[in-house]
C-alpha cells in the first residue's frame, strides 16, 4: 500500500475520532481514505472550508477529549500554525501529518523537506515545541501515526508526523499491526458540560502576567521530559564506521542504499538517521561518530536539520553538506561518489600523518 | 399592612456571582445574561459547552457558569463544529462579536451555516472592534467614525457588512434573527429569539443564529444612555431587525 494509505490504516488503529482536512497534493489519498473508511466505522470525517477550519476543528474536538487528526501538506500546514500554536497553549492533544511539498509558496507538488524549521521550532507563534515523528517507510506511515495518538494523549500537546510526497506515494508492503501501545490516559479535563463538577475553561489565554509566565513554565518542563524521554533515531552501520551520513525521511533511504553499496567496496560508511526530529537526538548522532572523521548531512532542504547537527557535534567531525529543493534529490549514484572520494581523503590524510611520525 | 413581597427577578443560577469588566452600558452583560437565562430555560447548563471569541467577551467564562473552550479569533464556528461532531450529545454555542464573525471569521461561520451545522451562534454586533480600541469592524455603519475611519467609514471601505440577510440566502440554516437589547420589550424579545434559536439545535433542526444589536458606549464616545438610543436612531436602519430564515414556518 502507498504511505498515505499506511496514515489511514495507522490512525484508524489508534482508535482516531474525529478527522477533519482540506484537500492538497500530495496528501489526497489520506483525506480521500478517511471520508471512505471512518463514517462506516461510526467515526466522524468532515472536509473543513479551510485548513484554518480544519486544525480548528481538530481543537473542538481534542477539548471534548476524543482522538483527533488533521493532514496536509506544506502550505496547508502553513496556515494550520495558528491551530497549532493555541493546542498547544491549551494543551490539547492532536495528530497532524505534514506530506511534504517543495516550496516557498505553492512550490511545486514535488517531494521535499523544507518544512523542517517550521515543524522542529514550534512554527507558529509563542514560545512551543511539538514532537516530531519522521517516517521513512510505509510501514514507518502507519507505525507512527498509530504512535502520535499516544505521545500526544501522554504528554497533551499535538504531535507533529513529518513525512513527504515522495513516502506518500510510494507503494511497500505493509505489515497492517497494531505497534506497542502505551497506557491510555484518562482526560479528565475534557469538554463534557459541568455536570457535577466545576465548569472548565480550555484556554491559551492567561492574561496576569504571572500566570502566563507560570503556565509557560509548565509547557518548558514538559518539552524537557520529552527531550529527556523520547529522543529517537536508527543507527545503521555505524559502530566502525568513518564516514557518517545523517538525513530522515526519504533522503534516508538514500542515504541507506548508498552505504550498503560502499560497504560492499570494503569502506566503512554508516547511516544515523533520526526519528524524532524535535526532540533532536543528539547524543545518539554523537554516538554514531566514535569513530567517524567526515559526517554527511543530506536533505532536500538547504540546510535545516543542518543547524541541529551543527548543534549537536559542534568542531567534533568536519561535516559536509548535501542540499536540495524543489523537488530534486541526490542520486544513489553521487552519494556513493562523495562518499569514496571522502574516504579515501580520510585514509590519505591518515597515511601521511602515519608517514610523519 | 404590608402588601406580601413578589419576586420578580432573580439572577439566574448559570451565570456565577463575578461582577463584569464590561464597560458602563456595555451590551455584552446583557446578552451573558439572556443566553444563561435560555441555558436555565432548557435545564441543559450540564450539557452545554460554549466556545469563546476573541474580542470583548473573551473573559465570558467568568460570567457564564459553564464549560467553555476558547478560539483563534473567527475560529469559533469551527471548534463548535468539531466539539458538536465529536459529541452530538451536548448542546454547543459560539458567543462572537462582529470582528470576530463577520471579519476574520466570515469563512468559519458562512460554511458552518451552510453545513447546517447544528449549533447555536449568538453574534454580538457593536458596529465596531472593541477589545483593540476602537477600529472600524465589518459591520460599521457608513460615515461612523472610528480610529481606523477617523472621517467616518467611507464608500470605498465598503458599506456594513449584513450578516443575517446573507446566511438568510442559505438552504440550510433552520433560523436567522436579529434582535437589539436596546428597551426592556426589545430585552424580552431578543431572549425569545435566543430560545427559539437553542430550540432548533435541542430539535436537532441545524444551524441557528441570534444577531444582537448591541451598545458600546465608549466606542461610539457616548454616554450609555445615548449610545441605547443610537440603536434606534442609527443602527437599524441598516440592520432592520426581524427573521431572516425560520425554516419551521416555512415548512409549515
Ligand atoms: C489573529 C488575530 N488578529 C487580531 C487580533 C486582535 N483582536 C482582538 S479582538 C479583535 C476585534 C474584536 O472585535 P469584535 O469581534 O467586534 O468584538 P468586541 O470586542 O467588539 O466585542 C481583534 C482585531 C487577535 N487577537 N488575533
Ligand atoms: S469596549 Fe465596547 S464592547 Fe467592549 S466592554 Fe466596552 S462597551 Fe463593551
Amino acid at each position: 500500500m502507498s504511505g498515505n494509505d499506511a496514515v489511514v490504516e495507522g490512525a484508524i488503529r489508534a482508535g482516531l475520532d474525529c478527522y477533519f482536512g482540506y484537500p492538497i497534493t500530495p496528501q489526497n489519498e489520506i483525506i480521500a481514505g478517511m471520508a471512505a473508511r471512518l463514517p462506516p466505522l461510526g467515526r466522524v470525517f468532515l472536509q473543513s472550508e479551510s485548513e484554518l477550519a480544519a486544525i480548528s476543528m481538530v481543537h473542538g474536538a481534542a477539548a471534548a477529549g476524543k482522538r483527533a487528526m488533521t493532514t496536509s501538506s506544506s502550505p496547508g500546514v502553513s496556515l494550520m500554525q495558528e491551530g497549532i500554536s493555541y493546542l498547544a497553549g491549551s494543551r490539547l492533544p492532536a495528530v497532524i501529518v505534514n506530506i511534504q511539498r517543495g516550496g516557498p509558496g505553492l512550490g511545486n507538488i514535488a517531494p521535499a523537506q523544507g518544512d523542517y524549521f517550521q515543524a522542529t521550532r514550534g512554527g507558529g507563534n509563542g514560545d512551543y515545541r511539538t514532537i516530531v515523528l519522521a517516517p521513512d517507510s510505509a510501514q514507518e506511515m502507519l507505525d507512527f501515526t498509530f504512535e502520535a495518538f499516544d505521545l500526544a494523549d501522554q504528554y497533551r500537546s499535538p504531535v507533529l508526523v513529518l513525512s513527504d510526497g515522495r513516502l506518500g506515494q510510494m507503494m511497500e508492503p505493509v505489515e497492517l499491526r497494531d505497534p506497542p501501545a502505551r497506557k491510555r490516559v484518562e482526560k479528565p479535563w475534557a469538554l463534557t458540560g459541568a455536570k457535577g463538577r466545576d465548569a472548565f475553561f480550555i484556554c491559551s489565554l492567561r492574561l496576569p502576567v504571572p500566570e502566563l509566565a507560570e503556565h509557560n513554565r509548565v509547557l518548558q518542563k514538559v518539552y524537557r521530559e520529552i527531550e529527556r524521554r523520547e529522543p529517537r533515531a536508527e543507527a545503521y552501520r555505524t559502530d566502525d564506521a568513518l564516514l557518517v551520513f545523517t538525513a530522515y525521511g526519504a533522503s534516508a533511504r538514500l542515504c541507506r542504499e548508498a552505504v550498503d553499496l560502499l560497504r560492499d567496496e570494503g569502506l566503512k560508511a554508516g547511516l544515523l538517521r533520526p526519528i524524532t526530529l524535535w526532540p533532536f537526538p543528539h547524543k545518539k548522532l554523537l554516538a554514531s561518530l566514535k569513530k567517524a572523521k567526515t559526517l554527511v548531512v543530506t536533505e532536500l532542504s538547504y540546510g535545516q536539520m543542518l543547524d541541529d547537527v551543527r548543534l549537536a557535534v559542534a568542531e567534533r567531525v568536519p561535516i559536509e553538506f548535501l542540499g536540495y529543493a524543489g523537488g530534486e534529490a541526490p542520486s544513489i549514484k553521487e552519494l556513493v561518489a562523495l562518499g569514496r572520494k571522502l574516504l579515501k581523503k580520510s585514509r590519505r590524510k591518515n597515511a601521511s600523518k602515519g608517514k610523519r611520525r | 399592612m404590608i402588601a406580601t413581597e413578589k419576586k420578580v427577578f432573580t439572577r439566574s443560577p448559570v451565570l456565577t456571582p463575578n461582577i463584569t469588566h464590561y464597560c458602563p452600558g456595555c451590551g455584552h452583560g446583557i446578552v451573558h445574561r439572556l443566553v444563561a437565562e435560555a441555558i436555565e430555560h432548557y435545564g441543559i447548563r450540564e450539557r452545554t459547552v460554549c466556545v469563546a471569541p476573541v474580542g470583548c467577551s473573551v473573559l465570558a467564562y467568568k460570567y457564564i457558569d459553564i464549560d467553555m473552550s476558547e478560539a483563534a479569533h473567527g475560529r469559533a464556528p469551527a471548534v463548535a463544529t468539531g466539539i458538536k461532531r465529536a459529541r452530538p450529545d451536548l448542546f454547543v454555542m459560539t458567543y462572537q462579536g462582529d470582528g470576530d464573525l463577520a471579519a476574520i471569521g466570515t469563512a468559519e461561520i458562512v460554511h458552518a451555516a451552510n453545513r447546517g451545522e447544528n449549533i447555536s451562534a449568538i453574534f454580538v454586533n457593536n458596529a465596531v472592534y472593541g477589545m483593540t480600541g476602537g477600529q472600524m469592524a465589518p459591520t460599521t455603519i457608513l460615515g461612523q467614525k472610528t480610529t481606523t475611519t477617523p472621517t467616518g467609514r467611507a464608500a470605498n471601505e465598503g458599506p456594513p457588512i449584513k450578516v443575517c440577510e446573507m446566511l438568510g440566502t442559505m438552504d440550510a440554516p433552520s433560523y436567522i434573527a436579529r434582535v437589539t437589547v436596546d428597551k426592556p420589550a426589545a430585552v424580552r424579545k431578543a431572549k425569545q429569539a435566543i430560545i427559539t434559536a437553542f430550540g432548533r439545535q435541542l430539535d436537532n433542526k441545524g444551524f441557528s443564529l441570534v444577531e444582537v444589536l448591541s451598545p458600546c458606549p465608549t466606542y461610539w464616545r457616548l454616554p450609555p444612555v445615548k449610545a441605547v438610543k443610537r440603536i434606534e436612531e442609527w443602527m437599524v436602519h441598516t440592520f432592520p431587525l426581524g427573521v431572516y430564515k425560520d425554516k419551521e414556518a416555512e415548512n409549515a
